[in-house]
């Protein structure tokens, strides 16, 4: 395809000095490069997460399996699900909100650039240094909501959960900063005309789960901070001996982790509500009951914590206002659902691998959205409550669900990002295969579930009678890599010998397809007009124009920078130290098993490390602030 | 429901036990299946399980039809130009609302109904049962009988028993399928599971929240008996050892001394063997099982378990302060089997 207009402009002459190669990677701040980054390094720990998984699922096969230790299969569950949840969904949502988000409102880049690539770099110093404990022999296993007491010293001695919590402060904290960054970027940076409603509904979610993660990552901070003292300082926040109450961290925990759940769901229903519409070449059907039913979702996310603690005894009445407030929350993703399908009614559907995607999340989120609303109900949840029915559950919610979601986004914007298609038969095999491996890895879980199998078990007896599904759901968790394999194979081809895409490859109606693909490095050469919620959509079949046939005189664009990187390592250095206070705590307590944590002396290598990290921040901080920005 | 005509209904429960038997086929006869039921709280929990069950089903069976429906019928066949422009229709989407919204309604009135039912304090005359979580066994403990067993509970049929559930360590969760769910044992506090079981018999449980090394391995027993033979069982068990079972000088009283078993654990009868980490074993022969239910309680289980109780049970706390000749484990078995 030809380059159209627009783009016959060569791209904008880089600045001169422009760093090149693996420089120009570490030092970037345009939100594109730092989309991809988010994307591949997610997707590396994607595999990572993966691959524990198929372990835990080779051990359960078959009764009395002796693959693995107990304690290392414990540490695989706990694993599993901390990199799925902060170390693959949430970073590849954080990769479309980087890459798309800025080019569907019409910006240049978003608001803070370097406190972007400040986010990007916690988060991966934060996911090498959680999954270090592999290497040194200390892996998390505690369980990926560490309950106390279990989580405290005095019942998991080992450094191994000091490397849960300070990896996750560090991700915490590179979580909250992206957070603040997009929630300005999307409420001042819309091009003229894009009103709140005229905004792409992907758009609107990423800023619902943007607001989510502000709200709620402060609160599992504060936990992950009692719990952390608690381990290394010798306070008692969460054990009873001492007037502390583990209940305090479930609550904490939670009141953080079911917004979480919208954290990492949210972003998959925007990316649908971006496919549908397009491939169905009709607006997304009430696009303001999906919208308003998203926000909805997020403030009622809010107030259903304690539905993870219906088994807890909190009593009656909690138990009954929570369990309603849950099912509520069921009505508004209901309405999206129904919306999505009269998106597809009356329209001319076109199945793209990518509208596959998204049909198929609509599916398998259905299931497990009514999964959900089975254990909203406490007398039944009492029966599903940590056992494998909520395994099931979590998997048709996040697998079916966000990883669907995803998938279908990857193919979406895939052309947008490299310029080329992803090849369409290699997709929908791919799809195939997905799609029929999770339902066989995933639905005989709810059977085991019904048949009394508790969640995170290393083993089971003859007698339990639970082998059969055990064995069919490892067959099918063994088939999903078949598809990721096609997948990978597929994009590595792709990217350099697909057809070329052309702007606007899927005849889509929102701004990203109206500039070249790949963007040049400022997007748009002139900021655009936004005349309605579907922009390129009606200046293709009606009489809109974005004006984008002009070209801005004086295009600014933030030089690279590697002060971010230094402010980064310095936060994980300061996290850091307290895996040596761990160590430290750890030795003492093999050498005097009776020794209190207080009568530990702080050694002089973790009070260095301390004072190392807090001057590499601020020297990082201070320099960025005073960088030239022009 | 309980207005519809007679044999609408008899046909709705004719096809809703037959698929939840067709259900019930995808499942193997699992000794922990949710499915059977065995007491008044199971009972009072299988309505709300079964309404929510097929009201979520028939949800899921609509959703699935309609997509079906649009995905085939509305699929592009080539036409000329684009699809009608429609942006929503407020009526529909009002209805899509409202319906889901009566379905909540319609499944949280008997949820709430069945909270505060199963909430209620245990009447006058129950069989009052301390449950203690440990890692990773449970103690039972009859407060007002006077026994205290591990890993095996025993209760009458068709008399109320009130569970205060209590842990020593870390959070646990006590589930016994067949009676009604599930109650966290959470330190600090007590929770309370209240039940009148109906059929005698022997039924499994385990531990289901996430405790450590060995939770996977444990399980615990309930022995469901007819008033009598509980009584029975309470006489034996309040009994302490006697006579060759305590005598200091007899070869297993000896050997539960010099393997410092003593330290951890009780045999009532025997003042020096008065330890309370582990296990009361006055009466461990007298259990089905042993190691919180994974092993048969027989002489091979016992040697293996006292040869290396961490190889059995990861992280088992069970430290023995030497390992244990053979000549030891032999003469120790002999004398656990004895403790009936
Ligand atoms: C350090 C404390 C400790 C010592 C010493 C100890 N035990 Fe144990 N024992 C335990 C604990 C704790 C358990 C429960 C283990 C489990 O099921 O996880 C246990 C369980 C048992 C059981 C199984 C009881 C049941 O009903 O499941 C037997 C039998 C037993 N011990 C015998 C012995 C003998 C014999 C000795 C001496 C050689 C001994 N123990 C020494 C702590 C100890
Ligand atoms: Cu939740
Ligand atoms: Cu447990």
């Amino acid at each position: 395809m030809s380059a159209t207009p627009l783009t016959a402009h060569p791209a904008h002459a880089p600045p001169a000095a422009a760093p090149s190669g693996i420089w120009d990677w570490i030092t970037t701040v345009d939100h594109k490069k730092i989309g991809l980054m988010y994307g591949v390094t997610a997707y590396g720990f994607f595999l990572l997460g993966g691959i524990e998984a198929l372990v835990i699922r080779a051990q359960l096969v078959k009764p009395q399996s002796e693959l693995v230790s107990a304690q290392f299969f414990n540490a695989l569950f706990t694993m599993h699900a901390t990199t799925m949840v902060f170390l693959a969904v949430m970073p590849l949502s954080a990769a479309f909100f980087n890459y798309i988000v800025p080019l569907q409102i019409g910006a240049r880049d978003v608001a803070f650039p370097r406190l972007n690539a400040f986010s990007y770099w916690l988060f991966l110093l934060g996911g090498l240094l959680i999954n270090l404990s592999f290497l040194l022999g200390f892996p998390p296993d505690g369980g990926w909501f560490a309950y106390a007491s279990l989580s405290e010293r005095m019942y998991s001695h080992s450094p191994a959960m000091d490397y849960w919590v300070v990896g996750l402060l560090v991700l915490g904290t590179a979580s909250l900063a992206a957070g603040v960054n997009f929630i300005v970027t999307i409420l001042n940076m819309r091009a003229p005309g894009m009103t709140m409603m005229r905004m792409p509904v992907f758009v609107w979610m990423t800023l619902v789960v943007q607001f989510l993660v502000v709200l709620s990552f402060p609160i599992i901070t504060v936990g992950l901070i009692e719990l952390l003292l608690d381990r290394t300082v010798g306070t008692n926040f969460f054990l009873p001996l001492h007037g502390g109450d583990p209940l305090l961290w479930q609550h904490l925990f939670w009141l953080f982790g079911h917004p979480e759940v919208y954290i990492l769901i949210l972003p998959a229903m925007g990316m649908v509500s971006e496919v549908l519409p397009t491939f169905s070449r009709k607006p997304l059907f009430g696009a303001p009951f999906v919208v308003f039913s998203g926000i909805l979702i997020g403030f009622l996310g809010f107030g259903v914590w304690s539905h993870h603690m219906f088994t807890a005894g909190l009593g009656p009445v909690a138990d009954a206002a929570f369990s309603a407030t849950t099912m509520l929350i069921g009505v508004p993703t209901g309405v999206k659902i129904f919306n999505w399908i009269a998106t597809m009614w009356g329209g001319r559907l076109r199945f793209t691998t990518a509208m596959l995607f998204s049909v198929g999340f609509i599916a398998l989120f259905t299931i497990g959205g009514l999964s959900g609303i089975m254990h909203a109900s406490p007398p039944i949840d009492l029966h599903q409550q940590d056992s494998y029915f909520v395994v099931a559950h979590i998997h048709y919610v996040l697998f079916g669900g966000a990883i669907m979601g995803l998938f279908s986004g990857i193919y979406y914007w895939f052309p947008k990002v490299t310029g080329r298609l992803l090849d369409e038969g290699l997709g929908k095999v791919h799809f195939t295969l997905q799609f029929v491996a999770l339902n066989i890895a995933f639905f005989p879980m709810h059977f085991l579930g019904v048949d009394g199998m508790p969640r995170r078990v290393f083993t089971y007896d003859e007698a339990d009678g639970w082998h059969l599904w055990n064995l069919v759901s490892t067959v099918g968790a063994w088939m999903i890599p078949i598809g990721l394999l096609v997948f990978m194979y597929n994009v590595w081809w792709s990217a350099r010998r697909g057809p070329r895409a052309g702007d606007d490859p899927w005849d889509g109606a929102s701004l990203e397809w109206a500039i070249s693909s790949p963007p040049p490095v400022h997007n748009f050469d002139a900021i655009p007009n936004v005349p309605s919620d579907r922009p390129l959509w009606d200046q293709k079949y009606g009489d809109a124009t974005l004006g984008l046939d002009r070209r801005d005189p004086h295009i600014h664009l933030p030089p690279n920078s590697y002060r971010p990187l230094i402010a980064a390592a310095g936060v994980t250095t300061v996290f850091g130290a307290f895996l040596i206070r761990g160590h430290d705590i750890y030795r003492h307590l093999l050498d005097a098993p009776g020794s209190t944590i207080q009568s530990i002396p702080f050694s002089s290598l973790f009070l260095a490390t301390v004072a190392t990290g807090v001057i590499v921040l601020l020297y990082g901080l201070y320099t960025w602030f005073f960088e030239p920005v022009e | 429901m309980s207005n519809s005509p007679r044999p609408v209904r008899n046909v709705a429960a004719a096809v809703a036990t037959s698929l939840l038997a067709a259900l019930a086929g995808c499942m193997g006869d699992a000794p922990q299946s949710t499915l059977h039921k065995n007491s008044d709280l199971a009972d009072m929990t299988w309505g709300v399980y079964m309404l929510v069950t097929w009201i979520t089903l028939a949800v899921g069976v609509v959703v699935f039809a309609l997509l079906a429906y649009v995905v085939f019928r509305f699929r592009d066949r080539g036409e000329e130009g684009i699809p009608e422009q429609v942006h929503g229709n407020t009526r529909l989407e009002i209805a899509w609302t409202l319906v889901p919204l009566a379905l909540v309604v319609a499944m949280a009135i008997p949820t709430v109904r069945t909270i505060f039912a199963a909430a209620a304090p245990a009447p006058e005359g129950a069989v009052k049962i301390k449950a203690v979580g440990k890692q990773w066994w449970w103690e039972f403990e009859y407060p007002e009988l006077g026994v205290t067993t591990a890993n095996e509970v025993h209760i009458p049929a068709g008399v109320p028993v009130a569970f205060e559930i209590v842990s020593a360590d870390v959070i646990h969760s006590l589930w016994l399928p067949q009676f009604g769910g599930k109650r966290d044992a959470v330190p600090g506090r007590t929770n309370h599971l209240t039940f009148t079981a109906r059929d005698t018999g022997n039924f499994v449980g385990q531990c289901a929240e996430y405790c450590g090394d060995s939770h996977a391995l444990m399980k615990l027993r309930l022995v469901v008996q007819e008033e009598a033979d509980f009584q029975r069982w309470v006489q034996e068990q309040k009994a302490p050892a006697q006579g060759d079972l305590v005598a200091s000088g007899k070869p297993g009283p000896k050997a539960f001394l010099e393997g410092g078993c003593i330290a951890c654990h009780q045999v009532r009868g025997n003042p020096i063997a008065a330890g309370r980490i582990g296990p009361d074993l006055t009466h461990v022969a007298s259990r089905g099982t042993i190691g919180s239910g994974i092993l048969d309680n027989d002489a091979e289980s016992m040697r293996r378990w006292l040869r290396d109780p961490e190889g059995v049970k990861p992280g088992s706390l069970m430290k023995l302060p030497h390992k244990l000749s053979e000549q030891e484990v032999e003469t120790l078995t002999q004398y656990l089997l004895e403790l009936k």
